[in-house]
């Protein structure tokens, strides 16, 4: 008896999918340009940008046939003759092909010294091309009997390298493969990638406190005033990022209104350094993000009844009490979404870093800009990028399944 | 006033505190954006308050000077073109959106709102490390497509936020009435929702105009955008011609937020 009812309510189900599946295809229909625009113009690129994270090209490209002959080396003592020829071979093309500088650039991130090493050696078996070379190598630059050189070489024979990625992070291999923590004044990745995490955790903090009270009071005012008080958030949050960053820049001066309005009160006796600070570049970035922090605590205040105070109080609340143990717990969802997106958005800070910060509070997004046009360092800059993607999309995993994608909203 | 009757003093004294606090931090919000607009006026080099003269020197500056005006027309031109695609595809995808039936409804908006989420110099690189070789740096093409895939996110909110209060069944009330689905969504449900829609393509014009990054990236001389314009200006020596240059664009940010403010009003009326 059951079972045969069973049975009928899966047929109907089956059949109801069945009825549904053509408006099904309908609706993905629609979204299907969108979603084919947005990887070829967005997430193509992206994904290029973390195969440039591990991709090593250089080494394999420019010497082939000595990587080859390195792969039966067995890496204890410098190699034997036939491979110094076959790079002195290799090395002659280059200098004519003009790829010994890229091969010397790649090899120089590894080892030190290998730019000019490189360079100078493919000069000198061009114009003395007569074996034997291993003396030759060897009397150019010592350097070439170390076998330490050969491991770096051998190792980049492979056209996929973990190189620019652990360098992102602080790592490298030793000569004999071991991974260790770089040392000393070459290890900054990870102090910049603490820097961002702090200064976007510090912004969080500061448009938190700032922004609770004025989502509150959003809700309680009237409604004339509530309606101005909203417009005042929303300006900021349509003028454009570069004003609003040009207008710290002028502000911030040490010529500017903030130490005029300062030293007019008497509170400093001497014009203070807030330009190219770390506390100007935290008060621009409050400032940005404060509306984004704002707007879903008040969207989610303004669901809470107001009765719930009143009855908190009627049954002997203190006013303290009734805040903290009746409104401030139905306020979290508000307070979680509004610190998430801030966080998440103030990870990638580029441009107010970069005018308003000084060398020491450029962020992630900064160092990714300089390997690209400064550095010429495209797989630094794009591990680096890995790791920013990989820190953001971790938090915005974490928006989704505490707050959900459709929950943003736009004033 | 903004109180409960049954208030005890202390609560008063608190309350008026909060009230206080949170105005001090509205002023700390909006007065910012306005100190640039004075100093545009300024006859003086110099950033001092109070200003000393007006004169619109600086204005008259910016409005004879060949790379501002290429900035401007640069920004316009893919402002509109990035404004017309996205909206296009935005309005589309939320079309799809708000059927009950769309198949992976979270994982899908989740992928359509991530260009809002993800840092906006990964996007650059990507995009530089990607156009390059099929030749679309350097284009105004490729600016647009990058454009377009950050202002997207911002349609599909928008529209999908109007489409949530339409009611369906004036759609399923005019195709039984015998209309062909073109002109149903024409007819019938493009009226209804089109305050979304011009909402979603005010939002995707102010996203492509002030974009910095991405067109740092992309961009040669040719194609210079106003904010790239400003960007090096501020960075090389900030001079007066950039506050003017400022104030230009927080009037149009303003003007487009007016226009937003009237239409969603009209909305809810």
């Amino acid at each position: 008896m059951h079972d045969v009812a069973r049975q009928e309510r899966s047929a109907i189900r089956k059949a109801v999918k069945q009825a549904e599946r053509p408006s099904q295809r309908r609706a993905f229909l629609l979204a299907v340009p969108l979603l084919a625009f947005l990887i070829l113009a967005f997430v193509m690129p992206i994904a290029l940008l973390l195969f440039t994270s591990v991709t090593n090209p250089e080494t394999k490209s420019v010497i082939p046939n000595t990587v080859a002959l390195l792969q039966s080396w067995d890496g204890k003592a410098a190699p034997g003759e036939e491979i110094y020829a076959a790079l002195a071979d290799e090395l002659r093309t280059a200098q004519a092909n003009r790829t010994a500088a890229m091969l010397g650039k790649r090899l120089n991130y590894e080892l030190p010294g290998m730019r000019s090493r490189v360079v100078a050696t493919a000069r000198a078996v061009t114009t003395d091309p007569h074996a034997p070379y291993r003396e030759k190598f060897i009397g150019l630059d010592p350097a070439w009997g170390d076998p330490a050189l050969w491991q770096v070489i051998k190792r980049n024979g492979s056209s996929l390298t973990p190189y620019y990625l652990m360098t992102a992070v602080d790592l490298e291999k030793t000569p004999d493969g071991a991974i260790q923590k770089v040392k000393g004044d070459q290890a900054i990745f990870i102090g910049i990638l603490g820097r961002t995490l702090f200064i976007a955790a510090l912004v969080t903090l500061a448009t938190l406190l700032l922004g609770y009270p004025v989502a509150y009071v959003l809700t309680i005012a009237p409604a004339a005033v509530a309606s101005i008080m909203m417009l005042m958030v929303l300006l900021p949050l349509w003028t454009s990022l570069l004003v609003r960053t040009t207008a710290w820049v002028v502000l911030l001066q040490s010529d500017g209104i903030i130490n005029d309005i300062l030293m007019g009160l008497g509170l400093i006796a001497h014009k203070a350094q807030l330009i190219f600070t770390r506390l100007g570049t935290v008060i621009a970035m409050t400032h940005i993000q404060l509306p984004f922090t704002i707007l879903p605590i008040y969207s989610v205040m303004r669901s809470i009844p107001p009765t719930h105070l009143r009855a908190a109080r009627s049954l002997g609340a203190s006013p303290f009490s009734a805040f903290w143990r009746v409104y401030a717990p139905q306020t979290l969802p508000g307070v979680v979404a509004g610190s998430l997106i801030t966080f998440i958005l103030s990870l990638g800070y580029y441009i107010t870093p970069a005018l308003v910060g000084g060398p020491g509070d450029q962020m992630v997004s900064n160092f990714i800009s300089f390997f690209i046009n400064r550095d010429l360092n495209w797989g630094l800059a794009s591990a680096l990028g890995v790791v920013l993607l990989t820190v953001t999309l971790s938090i915005y995993f974490l928006f989704l399944r505490l707050v959900g994608a459709d929950k943003l909203k736009l004033g | 006033m903004w109180l409960p009757s049954y208030a005890t003093p202390t609560e008063r004294f608190f309350r008026t505190l909060v009230v206080f606090f949170s105005f001090a931090v509205l002023v700390f919000l909006i007065a910012p954006l306005f100190v640039i607009v004075p100093l545009s006026f300024s006859a003086d080099p110099f950033f001092t308050f109070p200003v000393p003269k007006y004169s619109l020197r600086w204005y008259y500056d910016f409005f004879s000077n060949e790379r501002w005006i290429t900035g401007i027309i640069n920004s316009t031109i893919t402002a509109v073109l990035t404004t017309i695609l996205a909206t296009t595809l935005g309005t589309m995808a939320a079309l799809g959106l708000a059927s009950p039936h769309f198949p992976w409804r979270r994982a899908v908006m989740a992928i359509l709102i991530s260009p809002m989420i993800i840092p906006i110099v990964i996007v650059a690189v990507g995009s530089y490390l990607f156009y390059g070789p099929i030749g679309l740096t350097n284009t105004r093409l490729g600016l647009v497509l990058a454009h377009t895939a950050l202002a997207t996110p911002f349609v599909v909110i928008t529209v999908t936020a109007t489409l949530s209060t339409y009611d369906t069944n004036l759609s399923r009330a005019a195709l039984s009435l015998g209309a062909p689905p073109l002109n149903t969504f024409l007819v019938v449900t493009l009226p209804n929702i089109i305050t979304g829609i011009i909402s979603g393509a005010i939002f995707a014009f102010a996203t492509s105009f002030d974009e910095v990054v991405v067109a740092l990236f992309l961009t040669g001389a040719e194609q210079r955008t106003l904010p790239v314009q400003m960007f090096s200006g501020i960075r090389d020596q900030i001079n007066p011609t950039i506050m003017a240059a400022a104030t230009i664009l927080l009037a149009l940010s303003i003007g487009l937020f007016v226009a937003l403010t009237l239409l969603t009003r009209k909305k809810t009326d």
